[in-house]
This record gives structure tokens, C-alpha cells and sequence, in this order.
């Protein structure tokens, strides 16, 4: 318990203003007294003697006079073994637990540790007696689930450590202390497997940062192939409601080619949580053959949970990340969604009396997306492997119009952009992120050439639809009508994938090579046809045959027989037959 | 404790402004002015300024008047009394019935932790096939109703709630002209529903802050008699009236507003309300159908399109029925691949049929001709707005599903409709002819 103690002058929403007469530090956590209950808040800004604290909690009940604790550190998570396959909220405490506890409602002001205290982990001591260390090298290791958890120097540590104490290989509780470090000032530190880290920081002990260039595959189609993403890239994905953001990213989170993903709810449904709560445990992750919870980590604040509390949970979620990354694994965050946050920021401006910049946002909108964005990145770590975090934000625009402010200062930071369109979600083209406007910097799996000859061919059936909306079908030539058909082709068969069926709602990187590869012979052929309706039938029936061909497995053999007859309706129509 | 206060330094718009020290953000006063008592909750205390929001409105207040802090929360009671009775935004009867005191529950509690949410499985029955067969409503769903002024929204709502195999109703009015709770009133009890029923209505006249706290009042009863394993169907209308209320206090605090003056957290605030629907693991659910009005049919107004982004899709009620396009239930996967074998078939079939009939509408008024798929077509789908999307129709799902197959076998060959052999072979009507 501190003893830096101030008292509540002013409430207003969920932000109050407390008067100190201790030092007070920007950004630091304190808890406000109702009774028997301590409410979590954080320091945002500091006038004079009084100091105003955003509540992460319902302030109904507080008075003009309660006791303010200051705790006199940042707001931080822990970090250790035991994170995976969890489920917290914005502040970290899991909600497993808090509903054993609580039952079915989350009661305020109880604040659980996030990681088990009980469970015993198999260490395996890497470091020995007498060896320098710095800021995250390795002390020695935990099996987690699949993955080998590294136990490392606390990344707050800074300077040289020798270890002057390391303990045997056996099985301890993450509380146990598993070396002690003495640094050349003679300070000596006991190192447990949990460390703490301040959320808003990022997490700096490694090597070098490098350029993401290595692709990170999702299986949707459009995305690798025309938009890809890269692993330690950023990219978002904008759309009005009911463009189908959130199963895009629930079908990125169970295919995405990477070691960890974590899921980060952030003021969305909470239905839309538990469907991957009560789902992924039972799916199985096609690269391990285990769970797909095993792999997965949930942060949920959803929309009518604290709204302070939404903005904690992106810096919850990405510090974990951080923390995953320093081990040499391949961490991907979904945020969904991004605007939420941005709105929290909003509400939280407009109680301290900001001058509001556009639709009320506070002018500093920008530099913090900026800043989180900028949190994603492939990095060597000092032993020489790397690690990587993606960040793939979602984007709710009011009215779907991505000229608002959220949209467009994350446009300025992110490698890749998949704008989600309200039409081609009506029209059922899903995934339906928008071919013409969207784009991505990263290099993708498919040969670069294909794919810009691809994309003209979008960009010439488009127009020539457009032009076919004034002068009708008659008045355009059979060749215009051909390249518009085949724009449409590559759209059905191969832009727009069923993500509920098995073999069509993931496509592999070296499928998508070998079929894009076919797709684009098509779309490069010059093919004759006696009239526009011949033309229409021919492409239907292709069509329909392709998508037939992505619905088999590959090693199956009606993939080659459907194969076959794509290659054999090609040939009937090519120049030389 | 309960110590009067006797000078209001402050009366702006519903707000009066007290200075009075030991007060809880939150807490419930009683204030006297000369049109008679009123309940006022704490919204905002500044040093020993203390910020009140009046249930009755300013109107009469004086500044000598008196204000009595009552040391709790706003909060109602709930007991079994409540089914069959009328209520105002504040909880007080407008039925002329008794007060109710006993075993007393706070409004507008915590969230639900997501830990204990259940995957809704649950369809919920209508009667209506254009929500039954193409976008079934689901347990636990929270579902909006997107019209414009004049659409018969009330009149949906009422049958939804008089079909739906639900133990208990709720209604929360918002901005409801008088003569429309009239009638839900009437029609619920004239078809024997009220007795199931609690009705928490704010009309146009009454003063707005009571509109704002009718979805916590209904929410918090429907929560309590959900975990006594009730399933709670809780009806809303209009929730464009809510957000009004919204701003309006918003603008009296001063505050900065956002967009179309709506206050900044509008979002957060319809989603603490719609996020109440839930499907208890080991209880009872709520499930929340609501009116949003669209202020110049504008589906981009802040209200719905907020709205849209909280709830698990939306109806769009035009020209009297319930919009094929644009309509849509989140959570139909979950209840429509278990009704029966050909569900999904003739849900899908038939919305590509009337999408292809509206497009040779739109040839037929350009003044092209019309072939002989085009005069099927408009058969077809003349027939559909008739049968299926008229709202008085009113049949069960599998009925609504034989007829869909009885309108495609009318109007068309089975091959044209795209539907598998395997399907055809089992529902396609046989000629009686």
C-alpha cells in the first residue's frame, strides 16, 4: 500500500480530479477508495495541485473527499509463462477466474494477477554461473504449450548483469527465483519467470529492427496474392458496418501462417468473443495438429465494458506481443476495432476540455495511431534470431466514409490498406475488400508480373463497365465485352472465396502460385467468340467449373480432372483451334 | 444523514446545480419545486458543487427550492408484481396501480463477463417469413429495426411480441406519442400477453430525462428475471428518441459534441444498453429487438449507423415490409442450418430470384423488351411481395418454406433456379395440374 495518499475534488464521468500534496508522476496508476472497494485509474494529466485521474471503472458511488492511493507505477502487465490460451481483459485480469470469482457479471474493483501463481513449469537454466547478460537474454527455459517460453534478464534492467546465482533445472512456480544478477555497481537483483512492463512502452532489447519483407500468409486470396501483408508489417482493414471486418479478421486468426496470435476485442461485441472462446478450442491448428487456443490469446474489452479501459487493452495486447517476439516467434495482434479506441480517446478529451480537433478527436489523434502502429516490426534479437509482430488494425468510419479522421491517420502509417466496400459486401463478393482501391507496399507470394497484368485486367473491365452503364451492351465491341468478362472471372473465381467451406476458406501460398499461375494464362489469352452471348456462357460456365476446382483438395483427383477441363474449354476458344 | 439542501445556485435546462458536501457520484435526490417532488441523480460533482439532473424536468424549480439526497442509487424494484403493470421512465406506476417497494435493484449495472456467455443456438419464432425464413432472429440476439418516420415499426413490434415463444415481454417506450402506448397496451391485452408483460413508457410529453433511463430501467428488470432462467424478449422503441434525450444533456453540460451534435460517447452508450442481450450460461437470455427511426431515411445518421456497428445486423422496414436487401441477422448461420434441410436453400434462392426480378424491373421501366425469363421473373416476383413479404402474412417457418417452394414451381422450371438436383428431387411441388 502507498502512502503517497490525495483526495477527490471533482468527478466528471469516469474522469476525476484529485488533490495531492506528494509528487504525483504523469501516467501513473492510483486507485480511488469507495469503501471496501479500490477503483483503478491513471494519472492523464496534472494542473497545479490537482491531478486528473481516468477511471478504468463505473465512478457512480465515489464522493468529493475519497481517498485517492498513488501507487507510484506506470500501468503494466505481467509477463511470464502461463499468457497463452488466456482470456483477459483490458487491465489483464483473466476472466476465466474473475467469473469463478464474480459469477456472471464483472464486478468492479476486483483485480486479479494475470498469470497462475500455483502451476509448477519444467525450467531448463540456459545461463550459467558467472555469465554477462543484458536486458533480454536468456536466463533459461519453460515448455509452453508448443513453444520453448524463454525466461530472460528484465527487459527494465539496464547495463551489464553477471549472474551470481543460477538455479538448477526443476519445476517451479513462476514466483520462484530462478537467478540472481549482480551488476558492476554491486546492485544484485533476484530474477523470478514473471517480470513487469509498462504497456505504453515499447520493449527494446534487441538487436537491430529490420524491414518486413517476408510474407505472412493469411489463405485469403485477395489478401496474399493482391494485397499482401508482411510479417512485422502493419496493415488495417476499413469498412462500414456489415462489410464483414470481423470474420475477416476471425478467419486471418485461425490461418494466419505465424506462431501466436492474439486477439485483441477492443469495444466490439462481446458475442463476437465468445464465439472464439467456445470455437477455438475445438478447432485444431493445422500446422501443430493441437488446439488452436494453444496458440491464441484473447484481450476482450468490449463495447460496454470500461471505456478507459479500451484504450489500456491495444497497449495490453501489444506488450504481450512485444513480449512473445523477444522469444524468436512470429506474433500476430488483430485489433478490431482500432476506432473504438480512437473514440475512447475522444470521450476522455472532451471531459478534460481539449480544444477538439476534427469531429472532436484530440489534435494528438494522429501521433498516437502513429505511435501503436509503429509498436508492429520485424526485429534481430541480440542472440540472432529474429522475431516479429503484424499488426492488423480494423477501422469502423462513421457512415463507412474513410475520409474521417480515424481512417485517414491510419492510412498515413500502415504498409498495406484492404478497404472493405459496402457494395461488393451487398452483392455477396465476399471477402469484400475493394480491388481497385486498396493496396499494400509488401511483396506478396504470387510472381509480381501475373499480378499487374491481373490488375489491369480489373481496372479495364471496370472501365468498360462503367461505360457499358451509359451506351448498354449493344453499343460496346465484342473485345471490350471480353476483357470485362474476364474481369468479372477473376473476380468469382478467384478475388471472392467462401471462408465457411473447408478447402475454398483457405487457400495455401503454393496453391494460390499454381492457380493464379492458370487464372492468369486465362486472363492473358486471346480468345474468339461469334457474339456477346456465346462469350457470357462460356465465361458462366468457366467460372463455375474454377470455383468447382477450388473447392477440391489438391491432392485429390478431381483436381486434376477439373484441370484438365478448364484447359480443355481454354483451348476450344484460343486462337489456334 | 438525508440533510436538505435549500439553495440551488444553478438551473440550465434539466440541470440544477447544489452545493452540498458527502454526496456519491450517482446518487438519487428528491427535489421540491412548486409544480411538485421530483427524483434528480448526481451526474457531475465538482468540489462541493454538486450537478443534478431533474427526472421532471426544471420547470418549477426555484432557487430557494429543496433538495433531499436519499444516500442510493437509482434503482427499482422487482418482484413478480411487475409482469401486467405500467411504468414510467422513472419507475413510478402511470397504471393507477400500488407503488412497489420491495427488494430493490440497482439499474444500469455491471457488463456481463464474456467468460460466461453462451454461442447463442436458439431461433426465436415469429410467424413472419421474412424474418423466420431469410433472416431468422435469433436468442440473445440484439436486433434494431431501421425505418423512417411513418413505417409501421410500432405495429411490427407488437406482433414480434405477441409470436414470440418468450415467457416475458418487455416494453420500453421512448418518445412514444400517447395514443401508440395506447395501443401496444390494448393489443397485448387484447391477445392475453399482458400479463407477461411490463410496460416502462416515456411519451413525447414526459420530461425527457425519464426517456433516458427507460432502457436501464427494462434492462435491469430483464437482466434479473433472465438469471431466474426467464427468456426476456425486451422491446425498444424508438431509440433515436434515447439518443436525443442523450444530446440533449450533453449540450446542457456543455459538452463538446462530435458528430451532428450528439455527444462523443453516443457509442459507448448504446453499446452498454444493446450489449445487455445475452444468453446466460446456465440462465435464462434477453433478447432486444429495437425501433430506430432514421431521420430522413439516412442510414449514415449517426444514431443508426452507430447503432449498426453494435448490433448483430438490422431490419430496414420500407414501404411497410421488411427489406430483403440490407436486412440482415448476424446470427441466422447459427439457428438456420438445423430448421430444415432446404432452409438455406430457399433463403438464398429466393433473394438471387427477387434481386434478378428487381433488375428487369428496372429493364421494363427503361422500356426494353421483355423475354420470356423476364416475364417469369415479374411473376415471380410479384408474387414473392404478396406471399412472403407482405407483413400481415403470418404462417409458420415450414410453411413459409413449402410456399417459397410452391411461388419458384409456379413461376419457374427447376433448373432454372440453380437449386441441386438432391433438393428438387425432395421439395419441388409436384404438378396438381
Amino acid at each position: 500500500m502507498s502512502d503517497n495518499v490525495g483526495s477527490i475534488v471533482g468527478i466528471n464521468g469516469n474522469l476525476i480530479t484529485v488533490k495531492f500534496d506528494n509528487p504525483v508522476t504523469q501516467s501513473e496508476v492510483g486507485y480511488a477508495r469507495t469503501g471496501e472497494t479500490a477503483l483503478k485509474a491513471e494519472v492523464i494529466r496534472i494542473r497545479g495541485e490537482n491531478a486528473e485521474l481516468q477511471v478504468f471503472e463505473d465512478t457512480t458511488g465515489l464522493k468529493v473527499g475519497d481517498p485517492v492511493e498513488f501507487s507510484g507505477n506506470l500501468l503494466a502487465v505481467e509477463l511470464g509463462p502461463g499468457l497463452l490460451a488466456q482470456v483477459f481483459d483490458g487491465l489483464q485480469n483473466p476472466l476465466p477466474k474473475l467469473a469463478e470469482q464474480c459469477g456472471f457479471f464483472l464486478q468492479r474493483g476486483t483485480y486479479l494477477k494475470a498469470l497462475d501463481r500455483e502451476k509448477k513449469w519444467t525450467y531448463t537454466p540456459r545461463a550459467r554461473k558467472g555469465d554477462e547478460l543484458t536486458a533480454g537474454d536468456t536466463l533459461g527455459t519453460v515448455p509452453e504449450g508448443i513453444f520453448e517460453h524463454r525466461i530472460m534478464v528484465p527487459f527494465r534492467l539496464t547495463g551489464k548483469w553477471r549472474v551470481e546465482e543460477a538455479a538448477a533445472a526443476g519445476s517451479y512456480n513462476v514466483d520462484h527465483v530462478v537467478a540472481r544478477l549482480r551488476n558492476e555497481r554491486g546492485d544484485i537483483r533476484p530474477v523470478t519467470m514473471v517480470q513487469e512492463w509498462p504497456v505504453k512502452v515499447p520493449i527494446k532489447a534487441y538487436a537491430e529492427r529490420k524491414r518486413p519483407v517476408e510474407p505472412l500468409v493469411t489463405k485469403v486470396r485477395i489478401i496474399d496474392t493482391f494485397f499482401p501483408v508482411a510479417r512485422g508489417g502493419v496493415y488495417c482493414i476499413p469498412g462500414p458496418f456489415g462489410a464483414g471486418k470481423t470474420v475477416l479478421q476471425q478467419i486471418t486468426s485461425r490461418h494466419a501462417d505465424v506462431d501466436i496470435v492474439l486477439v485483441a476485442a477492443c469495444g466490439e461485441r462481446a458475442g463476437e468473443v465468445v464465439e472464439t472462446l467456445r470455437e477455438f478450442p475445438e478447432l485444431t491448428d493445422p500446422r501443430t495438429g493441437k488446439s488452436l487456443m494453444e496458440r491464441t490469446m484473447i484481450i476482450c474489452n468490449t463495447s460496454s465494458m470500461p471505456v478507459a479501459a479500451r484504450e489500456a487493452s491495444v497497449y495490453t495486447a501489444v506488450t504481450i506481443c512485444e513480449y512473445y517476439r523477444q522469444m524468436g516467434l512470429n506474433v500476430l495482434l488483430l485489433a478490431d476495432s482500432t476506432s473504438r479506441w480512437a473514440q475512447a480517446l475522444r470521450e476522455m478529451s472532451g471531459r478534460l476540455e481539449e480544444i477538439p480537433g476534427e469531429e472532436a478527436f484530440p489534435a494528438y489523434l494522429e501521433s498516437v495511431i502513429a505511435a501503436f502502429y509503429e509498436r508492429g516490426g520485424v526485429v534481430k534479437l541480440k542472440d540472432g534470431t529474429t522475431g516479429s509482430v503484424t499488426i492488423g488494425g480494423t477501422v469502423s468510419p462513421a457512415g463507412g466514409n474513410f475520409d474521417e479522421p480515424v481512417t485517414q491517420a491510419t492510412l498515413k502509417v500502415v504498409g498495406a490498406f484492404h478497404g472493405l466496400n459496402r457494395e461488393r459486401s451487398d452483392a455477396r463478393r465476399y471477402p469484400a475488400i475493394h480491388p481497385l482501391d486498396s493496396w499494400s507496399k509488401y511483396p506478396g507470394v504470387v510472381d509480381e508480373q501475373q499480378v499487374a497484368d491481373a490488375r489491369r485486367v480489373l481496372r479495364q473491365g471496370n472501365e468498360v463497365s462503367q461505360m457499358m452503364k451509359v451506351v448498354g451492351e449493344e453499343g460496346t465491341s465484342i473485345e471490350d465485352f471480353v476483357v470485362y468478362l474476364k474481369s468479372e472471372f477473376l473476380d468469382a473465381a478467384y478475388l471472392q472465396q467462401d471462408s465457411f467451406h473447408d478447402v475454398d476458406g483457405a487457400t495455401s501460398a503454393d496453391r494460390q502460385k499454381y492457380v493464379f499461375a492458370k487464372i492468369h494464362g486465362i486472363l492473358v489469352a486471346k480468345v474468339f467468340f461469334p457474339d456477346k452471348d456465346a462469350a457470357r456462357k462460356w465465361f458462366l460456365q468457366l467460372t463455375s467449373v474454377t470455383k468447382d476446382w477450388n473447392r477440391v483438395a489438391m491432392d485429390a483427383a478431381e483436381f486434376k480432372q477439373l484441370e484438365q477441363r478448364i484447359d480443355a474449354m481454354l483451348a476450344e476458344v484460343s486462337e489456334n483451334a | 444523514m438525508h440533510k436538505v439542501y435549500h439553495r440551488i445556485e444553478q438551473i440550465a435546462g434539466n440541470v440544477i446545480t447544489v452545493r452540498a458536501a458527502g454526496v456519491m457520484n450517482g446518487e438519487l435526490a428528491q427535489v421540491v419545486g412548486t409544480l411538485g417532488t421530483s427524483l434528480a441523480q448526481v451526474i457531475r460533482l465538482d468540489r462541493d458543487k454538486v450537478f443534478l439532473q431533474v427526472f421532471a424536468g426544471s420547470r418549477g424549480i426555484s432557487t430557494d427550492g429543496q433538495v433531499r439526497f436519499l444516500g442510493h442509487k437509482m434503482d427499482i424494484s422487482f418482484t413478480d408484481a411487475l409482469l401486467g403493470r405500467v411504468f414510467n421512465g422513472s419507475g413510478q406506476p402511470r397504471d393507477n396501480g400500488p407503488d412497489l417497494d420491495e427488494n430493490r435493484i440497482a439499474i444500469g449495472g455491471p457488463s456481463v463477463n464474456p467468460a460466461k456467455r453462451i454461442i447463442p443456438r436458439k431461433m426465436v419464432r415469429t410467424g413472419i417469413p421474412m424474418i423466420d425464413v431469410f433472416n431468422s432472429l435469433v436468442e440473445s440476439q440484439k436486433l434494431p429495426i431501421f425505418a423512417a418516420a411513418g413505417e409501421p415499426y410500432n405495429e411490427l413490434l407488437a406482433r414480434i411480441a405477441l409470436q414470440a415463444e418468450v415467457d416475458i415481454i418487455i416494453l420500453g417506450g421512448m418518445g412514444l406519442k400517447h395514443d401508440d402506448y395506447l395501443q401496444f397496451r390494448d393489443t397485448l391485452e387484447a391477445h392475453g400477453a399482458l400479463a407477461r408483460s411490463i410496460l416502462f413508457i416515456h411519451t413525447a410529453a414526459d420530461p425527457t430525462v425519464e426517456c433516458q433511463m427507460v432502457p436501464d430501467i427494462s434492462l435491469a428488470v430483464a437482466e434479473q428475471f433472465a438469471l431466474q432462467n426467464k427468456r426476456v424478449l425486451v422491446l425498444l422503441t424508438d431509440m433515436t428518441s434515447f439518443a436525443d434525450a442523450l444530446k440533449e444533456i450533453a449540450i446542457t453540460m456543455e459538452q463538446i459534441p462530435s458528430n451532428r451534435g450528439y455527444p462523443g460517447d453516443l457509442y459507448s452508450q448504446l453499446a452498454a444498453r444493446y450489449e445487455k442481450a445475452v444468453d446466460f450460461e446456465g440462465a435464462g437470455s434477453i433478447t432486444i429487438l429495437a425501433v430506430t427511426t432514421m431521420p430522413g431515411d439516412d442510414v449514415t445518421h449517426p444514431v443508426p449507423d452507430n447503432t449498426g456497428y453494435i448490433t448483430e445486423g438490422q431490419f430496414y422496414l420500407r414501404n411497410g415490409r421488411i427489406e430483403p436487401f440490407g436486412s440482415l441477422s448476424r446470427l441466422k448461420q447459427q439457428v438456420n442450418g438445423k430448421t430444415r434441410a432446404d432452409h438455406r436453400t430457399v433463403m438464398n434462392t429466393m433473394i438471387q430470384l427477387y434481386a434478378s426480378y428487381k433488375e428487369t424491373l428496372e429493364k421494363q421501366s427503361m422500356g426494353f423488351r421483355m423475354s420470356a425469363w423476364d416475364n417469369k421473373l415479374l411473376k415471380y416476383g410479384e408474387r414473392f411481395e404478396k406471399e412472403m413479404m407482405d407483413l400481415t402474412v403470418n404462417i409458420p417457418l415450414e410453411a413459409a418454406l413449402d410456399l417459397g417452394w410452391q411461388i419458384m414451381a409456379d413461376c419457374f422450371e427447376p433448373e432454372e433456379t440453380g437449386i441441386s438436383s438432391k433438393l428438387t428431387a425432395t421439395f419441388w411441388p409436384k404438378k396438381t395440374a
